[in-house]
């Protein structure tokens, strides 16, 4: 069984037996609170004989992005399991189960959406990723039919994780799909306080 | 669960350090600390997105780092505990999520527990020493916080005397240290800077000493206005065509610095009647404030306990051994349904009890 775990829009998490059918899912679709509901959505589907840990990388605002990834990393080393990262498009490319070219766009705060096109799907049954993930402002027009959601089944990100691992694939860095850099500016002379 | 000597697992994120501390009971088994203040340097303080994405780098090897040095493994645990508050939000956020994640994984209770607090606990599982000694008052100082504490229990009665109303002293150090030139974090190079200097050459501002302020600020602190007057009087100096006297200017705001927070806590000591004073925070590092501390105290007849540097700064076997106190207390783990809480009140020693 594998076990998946994203946070990159709302909390979603998913078990899947070998045969790709889903054996328990819990999600909230609130995009704020990851960290809160976490414990209580993986205790609902947590059992015995998970053999892998996917997680969601995102991209996925900042902050609830990373609550999900950790979760999943510690879960995995709790069990002596792998964790296998998953771009968290993936999920939603595979879910929208479209065979021609369209774009993947979820929310990505401050008036800009993420953006990944696929076209179909690969000779592993893996959504085909054309082009990178990449930031784009808010009403920018796409070349690509847009398939916009605001949520992500976590069965789907287990079963393209599952596909990943039967094909011995890696599909995304350890790091996450983070597409901003931090917020920060060097500091400059320190300002004058006298008038 | 063995109630006497629980075998905890303590995870701390709340600020730059990724702390990871296993205790048994009152033993201390391992700090395992992994800190991203590197990172931090060149922005001239913690930046709290560049903090997380490193807590969530190095959680996992530190974990695993720790277990190894105590010798134990996952399924050993009693029970797992967390930072939930106070502190940055985001860096919070990493540290409960990895502790959820492995509570549930292995079935195991969890302790969602006061940063503040834990403070308190470090000089429980720093060894050695006899058992502390309650009531006592506490003097925390960090980077992120100033907090004067009157501790009657650990596990049930805290209370929050008094804390900054603006930088924390730590965030001073790193201001003033910019204002000389000097690199991050400020602390230690202030301290390097003032070798030599005069304590006495500039009389810096103590910030809410006056006896107006005393009335309702008694316990609290405030270091903004100290640092300004820094700012002036070298903008003065500098304006004047006068060589900056960096040892005397650090050596005086040092002492501006450290006069304050003493006097403060040897007032706790004095009108709550309690002969004890507890540092903790990571600021406890300059020599200058232990030395201080210990002078004034010993006239006032107050004992002062600090714990070992690797258990001021922010860690996790604090939180383990704080955990550890709680289920000694015969209290229950915390539901799952907690978070992270920035301001998270001193009151609050456990968050989310069942
Ligand atoms: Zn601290």
């Amino acid at each position: 069984m594998i076990l998946a775990v994203d946070t990159s829009l709302g909390t979603a998490v998913a078990v899947i037996d070998a045969d790709g059918r889903t054996v328990a899912e819990a999600s909230t679709p609130d995009p704020l609170g990851h960290a809160e509901v976490i414990g209580d959505l993986l205790a609902e589907v947590a059992r015995p004989g998970i053999t892998h840990v996917i997680a969601g990388m995102g991209p996925g605002p900042f902050t609830g992005l990373r609550i999900g990834i950790a979760a999943a990393r510690t879960f995995a080393l709790g069990r002596g399991i792998p964790v296998i990262p998953i771009p968290s498009h993936f999920a939603i490319a595979q879910a929208a189960g479209i065979q021609d070219r369209f774009a993947v766009v979820t929310d990505a705060r401050r008036r800009e959406i993420a953006v990944s096109v696929f076209d179909g799907a690969d000779a592993d049954g893996i959504p085909h990723l054309v082009l990178p993930t990449r930031l784009e402002k808010r009403g920018a027009e796409l070349a690509e039919p847009v398939h916009e959601v605001a949520e992500l089944s976590a069965s789907a990100l287990a079963l393209v994780g599952a596909r990943a691992i039967a094909a011995g694939r890696t599909l995304a860095d350890a790091e996450p799909l983070y597409l901003r850099s931090p917020d920060v500016v060097q500091p400059g002379a320190p300002k004058r306080v006298s008038a | 669960m063995t109630t006497t000597e629980p075998l905890v697992l303590g995870i701390e994120t709340s600020c730059d350090e990724t702390g990871i501390g296993i205790v048994r009971g009152r033993t201390l088994l391992s700090n395992t600390i992994a800190s991203s203040m590197d990172e931090h340097a060149r922005y001239g303080g913690v930046v709290p997105e560049v903090a997380a994405r490193a807590h969530l780098e190095a959680l996992q090897p530190s974990i695993e780092r720790a277990l190894a040095e105590a010798e134990v493994t996952l399924d050993d645990l009693d029970a797992i505990a967390v930072t939930s508050g106070p502190g940055l939000a985001g860096a919070l956020m990493v540290g409960v999520g990895a502790a959820k994640g492995l509570a549930v994984s292995l079935g195991k209770p969890l302790y969602a527990v006061n940063h503040l607090v834990g403070h308190i606990a470090a000089d429980i599982v720093a060894g050695d020493a006899e058992p502390i000694e309650y009531p006592t008052i506490a003097l925390l100082v960090s980077g992120g916080h100033t907090s004067l504490l009157h501790v009657r229990d650990l596990t049930t009665d805290v209370e929050l005397l008094g804390e900054t109303v603006d930088d924390a002293a730590g965030e001073a150090f790193d201001k003033v240290a910019r204002l000389l030139g000097l690199p991050y974090p400020g602390g230690p190079q202030i301290d390097k800077a003032a070798v030599g200097g005069d304590p006495k050459a500039i009389r810096f501002p103590r910030g809410l000493a006056k006896a107006s302020d005393l009335e309702k600020h008694r316990y609290d602190f405030s270091f903004s206005g100290l640092k300004t007057a820094v700012a002036r009087w070298i903008e003065r100096a500098e304006a004047n065509g006068e060589e900056v006297p960096v040892a005397d200017v650090a050596a005086s705001f040092r002492e501006a610095v450290v006069d304050v927070l003493v006097t403060k806590a040897l007032a706790a000591c004095q009108d709550r009647g309690v002969p004890r004073l507890l540092l903790g925070g990571g600021v406890i590092a300059n020599r200058r404030l232990r030395e201080v501390t210990l002078e004034r105290a010993a006239a006032a007849g107050v004992t002062v306990r600090i714990p070992p540097l690797s258990l001021c700064t922010d860690n996790g076997a604090m939180i383990a051994g704080l955990a550890a106190e709680l289920i000694s207390s015969g209290r229950g783990a915390s539901t799952l349904a907690f978070g992270a809480d920035s301001t998270l009140p001193v009151t609050e020693i456990q968050v989310s009890p069942a």
